[in-house]
């Protein structure tokens, strides 16, 4: 009999590594990569869909090396502590459906809630209304949790089949560094222009993300999961985390970088404008009701997108299904202009949130008894 | 050894969520909970300390077993 004791499992290290990644994320802003995005996971996602081709929004598509090595990263924690398990089979297309979802809503607010602390971290106060609709999404969560919500049990599987979604990233992350042009109007696209166009060297982006996926697969950091813990049982051990994070990004923005800049706009431009906080809209309520549909998603999911590219590192095959989601989420949303405050944006938020209501509704099963 | 909760598959955060639950119907004693992840364990064995439980485990063939005590 052991017991269960290790650094990275107290709350002296999930704080430090709060720190460490809300330090990195301003880091890499300053490095290049888009305001107030660091290592937003939504936008790096969407970023790829574009690289690859799955959407034709000019302005983002580049093959972002930060999410494989997220990935990455994570495999290699999970090889080297005996902790990569192949397993599948709790209902996969449920979580492709909660990963469209939770990319559709949190693409309406306009980052995921990594982003909407980076985004609060950087002086832009809409993120107050994501972060708002976020702990809705998973108040309403839980309380499906609580009604017995279950997408049921994932099952040990193949050795290969924990090994697709690590080997996925590896070719990514190949391509991101060769980043090969295979013709006029052929993948890989890259942005000239806009947050595409913004970016860290590679080399830096690739390394920090490797370093985050690694400490992140040792806390379990989780951003959904430390808001969830604390709605459902008062339990601080990972919001602990997440606040770290958001500390650490804002101490560096504001006293380090001088990236903090303060208000719902930046004041107005030269054509009696108002100039938009980098890559965000004013509509209000769209950035709360988009983070209530991604918040509830990720909940019924068991994670933040972070935590499931880091799951899918690990050998879960259920939360490699959900990345897949992202990115398919993300490609329709650009395809189907429902991103930010477009056209189609409240419709596919109410959408949304009948669908992933009713999965909720629908997945209160009763477990099979203990043996 | 009879296990008294079954979280192996389970997602995060069913997994303490019937811990906790099985922890509050014994109300003392010995709880044994069966988990498939070190995370479910570390999580697990958080919530039943934040109780007041004791929590040790050993692995078995890929299967974590977690004793609980009070």
């Amino acid at each position: 009999m052991k017991t269960p004791k290790a650094f990275f499992a107290t709350l002296a290290g999930i704080i430090l590594v709060g720190l460490v990644i809300g330090a990195l994320a301003a880091t890499l802003q300053k490095q290049g990569n888009p305001a107030n995005m660091g290592i937003c996971v939504a936008c790096f996602t969407r970023d790829i869909a574009g690289a690859l081709g799955l959407h034709r929004a000019a302005v983002v598509q580049y093959l972002r090396p930060e999410i494989p090595a997220f990935c990455l990263g994570a495999f290699v924690a999970a090889l080297a502590f005996r902790e990569f398990r192949p397993r599948t089979g709790s209902a996969p297309i449920v979580r492709f459906v909660l990963g469209m979802f939770a990319m559709i809503g949190a693409l309406v607010f306009l980052g995921c809630p990594w982003r909407a602390m980076l985004r609060l971290a950087g002086g832009d106060w809409n993120a107050i209304l994501g972060l708002v609709g976020l702990i809705v999404g998973i108040a309403v969560g839980v309380q499906f949790l609580k009604m017995g919500f279950s997408l049921g049990r994932s099952h040990p599987t193949r050795t290969v089949a924990g090994l697709a979604m690590p080997f996925v990233m590896l070719a990514l992350l190949l391509l991101a560094i060769f980043y090969p042009h295979f013709g006029e109007n052929a993948a890989l696209f890259r942005s000239e222009k806009g947050p595409g166009a913004a970016a860290a060297p590679g080399l830096v982006s690739t390394i920090v993300a490797l370093v985050i996926g690694f400490l992140a697969q040792r806390t379990r950091f989780c951003t959904v999961g430390g808001l969830r813990d604390v709605i459902l049982m008062r339990d601080f051990h990972l919001l602990s985390g997440v606040i770290a994070f958001l500390v650490a990004a804002f101490v560096m923005n504001w006293l380090v970088y001088g990236q903090f800049k303060p208000g719902f706009t930046l004041g107005t431009g030269p054509d009696g404008k108002p100039l938009m906080q980098p890559a965000a809209h004013t509509v209000h309520w769209l950035n709360l009701l988009g983070m209530v549909l991604a918040g509830l998603s990720f909940t019924l999911a068991g994670g933040c997108p972070g935590r499931q590219v880091f799951l899918s590192g690990e050998g879960d095959g259920d939360a490699a299904i959900f990345v897949l989601g992202m990115l398919t989420g993300a490609a329709v949303s650009h395809n189907f202009l429902m991103v930010g405050n477009g056209p189609f944006a409240p419709h596919i938020v109410i959408i949304g949130l009948v669908v992933v209501i009713l999965i909720g509704i629908l997945g209160r099963e009763k477990l099979a008894p203990a043996r | 050894m009879a296990a008294n909760v079954d979280a192996r598959g389970l997602s995060c955060p069913q997994p303490v969520i019937l811990t906790r639950q099985a922890l509050q119907q014994a109300g003392g004693g010995q709880v044994v909970v069966l988990v498939d992840t070190m995370t479910q364990v570390y999580n697990c064995s958080r919530a039943a300390e934040k109780l007041g439980w004791q929590a040790a485990y050993e692995e078995k063939e890929g299967i974590f077993e977690l004793t609980l005590r009070k």
